[in-house]
């Protein structure tokens, strides 16, 4: 960690000239230049149709992948140096997803979907649950807490994911098509949670390809060909 | 925040994924099972039969030597081996004797026994065997006694004509007091009755007899030599004594004496067990193998099923030891519980063909420990592969799709 990032307060993502080529033949260069930068509690989406390269983008924004080439500092750490154990830990603490096709265990309680977001981290288990607990009252499901997710409608399901993502307190929400299997009244109570949690400071990644979604951003990109477009 | 998962959560986790899918979890363990199943019932039962055998030698055969005369090995025209009368005495002096005496029958011709004599009532009589033997014989077969006295060496030593009855014998020639002093009659001569035998060890023609002491043998029947010298051993020392008492008895030709003695211990059991046991425990160690082979299968098929739950877990932070981990704690737990289920089958087997028949179930503890961690063992071999599979998974391939 640099001096100048205990100084001043770091944007929570900072790309600079990121590329990611997938090796061929024939090699695809699903990021061409990226540079990002995305400042504490801001509610950013990034918009663009399927083969731009945005599911990429979303990847290496969560640690999932790593760039061919250039610098991503996640809360002011370099993360291209880090080896994989290190990276691991900083997804777990610093980053919470929400999938489009909800990624539940099926054979869990929600509860325990929620509190399974801490175990990597090593929160113990009482306030694990406890924590739970909260962020499901958060998001309107106290009352389902013991249901198996395959016993909730899709709006909830999203909802017990987003619990998931909020619970370990995360730098970032990285949302990755978050309303893609919901119907309309659904995807709306969704994106109101959105809003909450942009209110209440959280900082927020939104990938969509649908301009509805993108539009009650605070800001938005685009994403064509690998590159971004203001 | 501290980094990484408690161990406990890492089990609580692989627990659950064992636990979602029981039919699974019954079918997968079941090679396991039988395998396991099939090694501790055949070490128990091996075991309990070996218990059995050793069982069958019990305490007094177990302390029983009987020295005799070889007869196969006097030749013609060579003077037949012949136990001295001192053999009892002779014997007596070797560490781990407890009690030493002579046995001899003796030919009666056609003699008839008769409680009373020359009575038209009783002008049959009875064709008892008629044996000889010294002070110390009774002590050497355990003899005990329903009443009276036995005869001791100062009967032996005056020749005195008295005999002790084998509790049988007593029976037909109609006697079972002896404060009166009853006589039996042998041919013509009378000899007084000290004492009826209860029970023998060993030597249960004993019981049927009408037994004198040597001294009065070798006085009316010319009783040469005795027939065989009974020798009751301390616990342990049976192979001893044998090994002792044909050089102290007759040092000039020992070998010239015949000895029966106990068989040594395990020699017996060892071949009962091995026989059979192979074969059983073959059997298990193939049982075995299909089983960590069905684990190692049925665990990689859930690693590719639960691909999608390896991606949402390494988005929320596992590493991939700790995917690897989980999925071998899961394999492990399947093992330890096949181990675990196909161990009480196995005791239960032991214990139902043992109680089938009457015999006492005999199981090493460690077999009873053990068995469940071999299970937990082959779980974990099985398990390797499949779990360096799983952390082998990239979570951008595991969150795609649906």
């Amino acid at each position: 960690m640099t001096a100048m990032a205990v100084a001043i307060p770091a944007p929570v993502v900072e790309m600079i000239g990121v590329r990611r080529f997938f090796p061929g033949p024939p090699e695809v260069q699903a990021i061409r230049e990226v540079d990002l930068v995305i400042g504490q509690g801001e509610y950013l989406s990034i918009v663009g149709p399927s083969g731009s390269g945005k599911s990429t983008l979303l990847h290496l924004l969560g640690l999932l992948d790593n760039p061919t080439d250039g610098v991503y500092r996640l809360d002011g750490v370099d993360t291209s140096s880090l080896r994989e154990r290190r990276r691991a830990v900083l997804r777990g603490q610093r980053i919470g997803f929400v999938f489009q096709s909800f990624h539940l265990l099926d054979h869990r309680t929600v509860l325990e979907n929620v509190a399974l977001s801490m175990v990597y981290v090593g929160v113990p288990r009482k306030e694990r649950l406890a924590r739970a607990r909260v962020a499901l009252e958060r998001v309107g499901l106290a009352h389902r807490m013991e249901f198996a997710p395959t016993t909730l409608s899709g709006g909830e399901r999203q909802r017990v994911a987003i619990a998931r993502a909020l619970v370990a307190e995360p730098s970032l929400l990285l949302a990755d098509e978050p309303t893609g299997n919901l119907d309309t009244a659904n995807a709306e109570a969704i994106l109101e949670v959105f809003d909450e949690l942009h209110h209440e400071g959280m900082t927020l990644a939104v990938i969509t390809h649908d301009d509805h979604v993108s539009q009650r951003a605070q800001r938005q990109v685009r994403i064509v060909d690998g590159t971004l477009q203001w | 925040m501290a980094g990484g998962p408690a161990v406990r959560d890492l089990l609580d986790e692989a627990l659950a994924g064992v636990a979602a899918r029981p039919t699974r979890l019954v079918l997968t363990t079941l090679g396991t099972v039988l395998g396991i199943a099939a090694l501790v019932g055949t070490l128990g039962l091996g075991q309990t039969a070996g218990g059995q055998i050793t069982q069958r030698f019990d305490l007094a055969a177990a302390t029983r030597v009987v020295v005799q005369p070889d007869d196969k090995g006097g030749q013609e025209g060579e003077a037949a081996t012949q136990l001295p009368w001192d053999a009892p005495e002779r014997i007596s002096r070797l560490n781990g004797v407890d009690a030493a005496g002579t046995f001899s029958a003796l030919d009666v011709g056609d003699d008839l026994v008769r409680s009373v004599a020359g009575l038209d009532g009783q002008k049959d009589g009875h064709a008892l065997q008629v044996l000889a033997g010294s002070a110390g014989l009774f002590d050497a077969v355990r003899a005990t006694l329903r009443t009276g006295r036995l005869f001791d060496a100062g009967h032996d030593a005056r020749a005195d004509r008295v005999v002790v009855l084998g509790k049988n014998a007593a029976n037909r020639l109609g006697i079972n007091r002896v404060d009166s002093q009853p006589a039996v009659f042998i041919g013509d001569q009378a000899y007084t009755v000290i004492g009826i035998l209860d029970s023998v060890t060993g030597r249960a023609e004993l019981l049927d007899a009408v037994i004198m002491p040597n001294g009065t043998a070798k006085v009316d029947y010319d009783l040469a030599a005795p027939d065989a010298l009974e020798i009751r051993t301390q616990v342990g020392a049976a192979q001893l004594i044998a090994g002792q008492a044909p050089v102290a008895i007759d040092p000039n030709n020992p070998s010239a004496l015949k000895v029966d003695a106990p068989p040594k211990q395990g020699g017996v059991r060892t071949g009962v067990e091995s026989d059979l046991n192979a074969l059983f425990l073959l059997l298990g160690a193939v049982a075995l193998l299909v089983g960590g082979l069905g684990i190692a299968n049925v665990t990689l098929l859930s690693v590719l099923e639960r691909i999608s739950e390896i991606g949402l877990r390494r988005a929320l932070g596992a590493a991939r030891r700790h995917v690897a981990a989980q999925f071998l704690v899961e394999s492990v737990i399947v093992g330890f519980l096949g181990g675990l289920l196909g161990t009480a089958v196995g005791v239960l087997l032991t214990v139902g063909v043992s109680w089938g028949r009457d015999w006492t179930p005999i199981l090493d503890n460690r077999l009873a420990v053990g068995a469940p961690l071999l299970g937990a063992f082959i779980g974990l071999v099985a398990g390797t592969y499949p779990a360096w599979k799983a952390s082998a998974i990239e979570p951008i391939t595991a969150l795609r799709g649906t």
